[in-house]
């Protein structure tokens, strides 16, 4: 149980998705000036990348691994994914409305998501059995989601205070994230 | 359209030169910056990914439907990956470990998308062929100047790429930097060079 906690954190906190491993920057950048939109993509995150984890794990289990097609992994996680989302959009337009509004917009951006694809990489680079699989599925977008709404509150001040021209909205943006990701590198004692 | 096969070329050099311009594909921009080997390894790759894919959309946009063709664009875009992963495990194997998973992830950089999306899907294949190798020649610039600002003030050398050769730059009293080669230094140095390039740009 121990070593599925620390795993947790480890993936939350000292290799966080965002600022340590550099996965998902575009969507970091591109949802965090207001915070609606920056809680949406990350219950978005959140929300496929546990069933991405789960569905790839199984593809390279079942099928990759034992019929040696290992190179042709990154075809078929991409269009695993791809399929996986669009499904999840149909299923929640019909059957969740509620939570379709929250998600809609995000959930086609999700596919080209680095950080989406990066897990489902991580896990099997890593070696992960089932468990540890869903462990680390669900706690890279946590991470993900934690700096995507820490960034997106001090990126509402950033908005309000005087900026100059040319550092304006992404390089200052940058620099932001620079001095977020300084604070959690000092998680890496920790485990 | 009336731009010309060479300006097709020469705008992905200044004028929408990614990541500064067009501010996509950050996270190989910021992951593999950490030694100009690396960086410049990875603009090739990519290059290679765009051109590519840029001759395949182009050549068959009059084919794909136009409801399915972002599907479309992955699996084309998909299979020139897999086509880089195995030629690079074959003639550049250290590199190839060093970018890990940044290789297979070429896939959804949404550079290479946004360019199938935004001109090789409405352009010849002529220009887009130029517009993917400028934009392609473009990205590895930056990565390389970002990679040679990284790696001088961060390790206090040069590596040259495809060679074992690092030339250090500073004698041996020089203490690196390592904030800069750590991960908070690739996102405040981008963020410094966007804001330089905005100075520079400027009318």
């Amino acid at each position: 149980m121990g070593d599925y906690i620390l795993l947790a954190i480890g993936a939350i906190l000292v290799n966080n998705i965002l600022l340590i491993q550099y996965l998902g920057n575009c969507p970091f950048l591109g949802t965090s000036k207001k915070m609606d939109t920056a809680v949406g993509m990350a219950m978005a995150v959140v929300f496929v990348l546990a069933m991405a984890g789960i569905v790839t794990w199984i593809f390279e289990a079942v099928f990759l691994k034992p019929l040696g097609l290992e190179y042709i992994r990154t075809i078929v996680f991409i269009v695993v994914i791809a399929a996986l989302v669009q499904f999840v959009e149909i299923f929640l337009k019909k059957n969740i409305p509620a939570l379709y509004a929250g998600l809609g917009i995000f959930l086609p951006l999700i596919t080209t998501n680095c950080a989406v694809m990066g897990v489902c990489l991580i896990n099997i680079k890593e070696e992960y059995n089932f468990l540890e699989m869903f462990v680390s599925s669900l706690a890279y977008p946590a991470g993900f989601g934690l700096a995507l709404i820490l960034f997106a509150g001090l990126r509402e001040r950033i908005i309000i205070g005087r900026v100059p021209a040319p550092m304006q909205d992404v390089a200052i943006a940058l620099v932001t994230a620079g001095f977020m990701s300084l604070s959690f590198l000092g998680f890496k004692g920790m485990i | 359209m009336a731009k010309t096969i060479v300006q097709e070329f020469t705008k992905g050099l200044w004028e929408e030169i990614p990541p500064f311009r067009l501010v996509l594909g950050l996270c190989p921009v910021l992951a593999v910056t950490k030694t100009v080997a690396n960086g410049i390894g990875m603009g090739i790759a990519a290059t290679f990914v765009l051109v590519c894919s840029n001759i395949l959309v182009s050549a068959l946009r009059n084919i794909i439907p136009s409801k399915v063709r972002v599907p479309c664009f992955i699996i084309i875009i998909a299979t020139f990956v897999v086509v880089v992963e195995l030629v690079m495990q074959a003639v550049a194997y250290p590199l190839f470990l060093q970018l890990g998973i940044f290789i297979p992830l070429i896939v959804v950089n949404c550079i290479i998308l946004g360019r199938a999306e935004a001109f090789a899907s409405k352009n010849g294949v002529a220009a887009s062929t130029a517009d993917g190798l400028g934009i392609g020649v473009g990205f590895t610039i930056a990565l390389g100047a970002l990679a040679a600002i990284r790696e001088a003030f961060g390790a206090g050398t040069l590596s040259v790429p495809f060679s074992d050769t690092i030339v250090q730059l500073f004698g041996p009293s020089f203490k690196p930097f390592t904030f800069m080669v750590e991960a908070p230094g690739a996102f405040v140095c981008l963020g410094l060079m966007l804001g330089v390039m905005n100075l520079v740009g400027k009318k």
